[in-house]
């Protein structure tokens, strides 16, 4: 069976974010870039499936510039097979939707069984990407899931995808798109080995060009960034009991709103 | 000059910090205050391949070098002192000698299980007569046909107790004193290999260090590494590489040290500001930072060294120096930081401060590295 996992390499959650000199964009300036964590979930299912089946290939593909490479070899060191690198600069703008249309051309091209992705990418946590692929591409998607099983044929999976209170369980034919939530797998650290190994395979680099398709203008352009205001500092309310708490019952009511 | 770590070195480093960081560190404290030496996770280090690094592929290592190990190291030994160790002696003073000097059939069968982490290697040369002078090995090899009948005594061996192999030094000649040391590899559970004692320590108290006893042990010909006589040669080449390694961990104490005081000096307040507004406290911190720094450069450097096949005595010797007497004067100020806090088992830096003073011990005491450096400096030992 062979496998794709869509990937995005995002600033590491320790990030202490701050707004560029264009206010359109964050300042990258020693930022240390991870896979996100969502989909590291979804690389981590993918090896899982293939080893449990004994057989397939297992493809990352990401878009972005030149450093997603990094991304890549992460995902080639926890045993990716190999890996495509959308790598244009017709794409520095995408915005979601020019993103799923060019995965979707790679995905058409490379006619996985199954496409895997994070629930969403930790850095702006749009969570639109997978759910544009599958439309793009007709496939059936079920989001935030928990739990799959593919039956032995490959022809269709179960999975249970996460929903207030309980889980809800589909089937889905195949191929489909899936995307993998926190707890649907603990991902494994690469290993020395897989480490080493990560630069002999192969990460291909596919331009705009070669996917037959004229980038088109994004629809969603950002106007602009606002950091978050700095939190105010907490108060401790003086006084004896009686006082204090006539206080914070003024405060909540008048100040906060919150009663 | 280059000092940049190679793609493949950095995501090494990162992956043992973030195993560090989530594994160990949490059993850390327990395994320290129960003197456990701590099976699963030593497991799980072989299965990452932490445990014959700069080994061959074929061998059962990960193909990586020498500065990928000791980026590695530096981060478990920054989580934990006594992992550090058991990684340390089974990669440098057992993988590195049986790679080193073994034959394909000696590799085979006692450097592939504990290169992949399936056993662990001991490196038994200390004898209760003989630490620093370890010419004056009193352990003793008589040849009898097919075999070899050892008797004596070996000393704070790390990993002696947990050890599937154990690389005994003992004399095969007398008569020609350190040129009639030889190296056996001793398989536990051979008939005569007792492990009669493992030591309570101050400080990394989670790694086994046992003494060994031999009786009668017949251990067979085709144990030995290398000629008869070549046993000293070993010894000397091994902890070359062995100092690099100590220095490693003497580096990750400390910098695990500073890392908990920065954040500490950032937190607890006195007169009214953070501590670390106080100058005196800045100069602690500044000072810790730049003699780290200065410690793992000198580390990277013989590793660096060592991995182009060049001469790194001295430089082993300067880096296991510099980086033992740091990691001590740091974790001390480390728990001078913290102040009573410092003083008690609640805050990690206690546990670091003793497990630093191994590092100035172990492997060629502080003094010993002063007289290779003096010698080197004095005469050319290279």
């Amino acid at each position: 069976m062979k496998i794709l996992v869509a990937v995005k390499q995002v600033p590491d959650t320790a990030t202490q974010v701050k707004i560029s000199a264009d206010p359109r964009a964050i300042d990258t300036t020693g930022i240390t870039w991870i896979v996100s964590p969502y989909d590291e979930f979804a690389v981590e299912e993918a090896l899982r499936i293939k080893e449990k089946r004994g057989q397939g290939e297992v493809v990352a593909v990401s878009l972005g510039p030149e450093r997603v490479k990094e991304a890549l070899r992460s995902c080639l060191a926890m045993g990716c097979d190999r890996a495509i690198h959308l790598n244009d600069p017709a794409w520095n703008d995408a915005d979601t939707l020019v993103t799923s249309k060019a995965l979707a051309a790679v995905v058409k091209q490379e006619a996985p069984q199954l496409l895997l992705c994070g629930r969403q990418a930790i850095d702006d946590d749009m969570g639109a990407v997978a759910a544009q692929l599958a439309e793009l591409l007709g496939w059936p998607c079920a989001s935030w899931i928990m739990e799959e099983a593919i039956d032995g044929d490959g022809k269709t999976v179960r999975t249970a995808r996460q929903v207030e209170g309980g889980l809800e369980v589909f089937d889905l034919p195949l191929p489909a798109v899936l995307t993998a939530q926190k707890g649907l797998n603990e991902p494994r650290y690469p290993t020395l080995r897989g480490i080493m190994g990560a630069k002999k395979k192969e990460i291909r680099d596919v331009k705009a060009a070669d996917l037959g398709w004229a980038p088109e203008p994004p629809q969603l352009s950002v106007v602009t960034l606002e950091a978050l205001p700095p939190r105010p500092p907490g108060r401790i309310l003086q006084g004896d009991v009686p006082t204090a708490v006539k206080e914070l019952v003024r405060s909540l009511r008048e100040e906060a709103k919150a009663i | 000059m280059k000092l940049d770590a190679t793609e493949e070195q950095q995501m090494i480093q990162a992956m043992a910090r973030e195993f560090a960081e989530t594994a160990i560190r949490p059993v850390a404290a327990e395994i320290d205050r129960e003197g456990r030496f701590p099976h699963e996770t030593v497991k799980r280090m072989g299965e990452l391949g932490l445990m014959g690094v700069a080994i061959p592929e074929p061998w059962g290592g990960s193909g990586a070098d020498t500065v990928a190990y000791v980026l590695a190291l530096e981060e478990i030994a920054k989580a934990c002192g006594s992992h550090a160790a058991i990684m340390s002696v089974n990669n440098s003073l057992y993988c590195d000698p049986v790679y080193k000097f073994g034959t394909d059939a000696q590799r085979e069968r006692f450097l592939r299980p504990a290169a992949a982490g399936h056993a662990l290697g001991g490196f038994a040369l200390s004898e209760p007569q003989a630490g620093s002078d370890a010419r004056n090995q009193q352990t003793l090899a008589v040849r009898d046909g097919g075999h070899y009948v050892l008797n004596g005594r070996k000393q704070f061996v790390t990993n002696g107790r947990e050890a599937a192999f154990v690389l005994v030094f003992c004399a095969t000649d007398r008569a020609k004193a350190h040129r009639g040391i030889t190296a056996l590899v001793v398989e536990k559970g051979t008939t005569g290999f007792l492990v009669p004692k493992t030591e309570d320590k101050l400080g990394i108290r989670a790694s086994d260090t046992a003494e060994l006893v031999f009786e009668d042990c017949r251990v067979p010909t085709a144990n030995r590494l290398g000629e008869e006589g070549m046993g000293f040669k070993i010894a000397l080449a091994t902890l070359d590489g062995g100092r690099v390694g100590i220095a490693a961990q003497a580096v990750g104490l400390a910098a695990g040290a500073f890392e908990r005081s920065v954040a500490y000096a950032r937190e607890r307040k006195s007169f009214g500001v953070a501590i670390g507004q106080h100058q005196m406290v800045q100069w602690m911190l500044a000072d810790m930072a730049t003699a780290i720094d200065g410690a793992r450069l000198l580390t990277l450097r013989a590793a660096g060294l060592k991995d182009k096949g060049r001469p790194y005595t001295t430089a082993a010797a300067m880096a296991k120096l510099f980086a033992a007497e740091t990691a001590m004067k740091v974790t001390t100020d480390a728990v001078q930081v913290h102040g009573g806090y410092g003083f008690i088992k609640d805050y990690e830096v206690e546990r670091y401060f003793r497990d630093a003073k191994i590092t100035q011990i172990y492997e060629g005491t502080s003094q010993i590295q002063k007289l290779v450096i003096a010698r080197a400096v004095l005469g050319g030992t290279e």
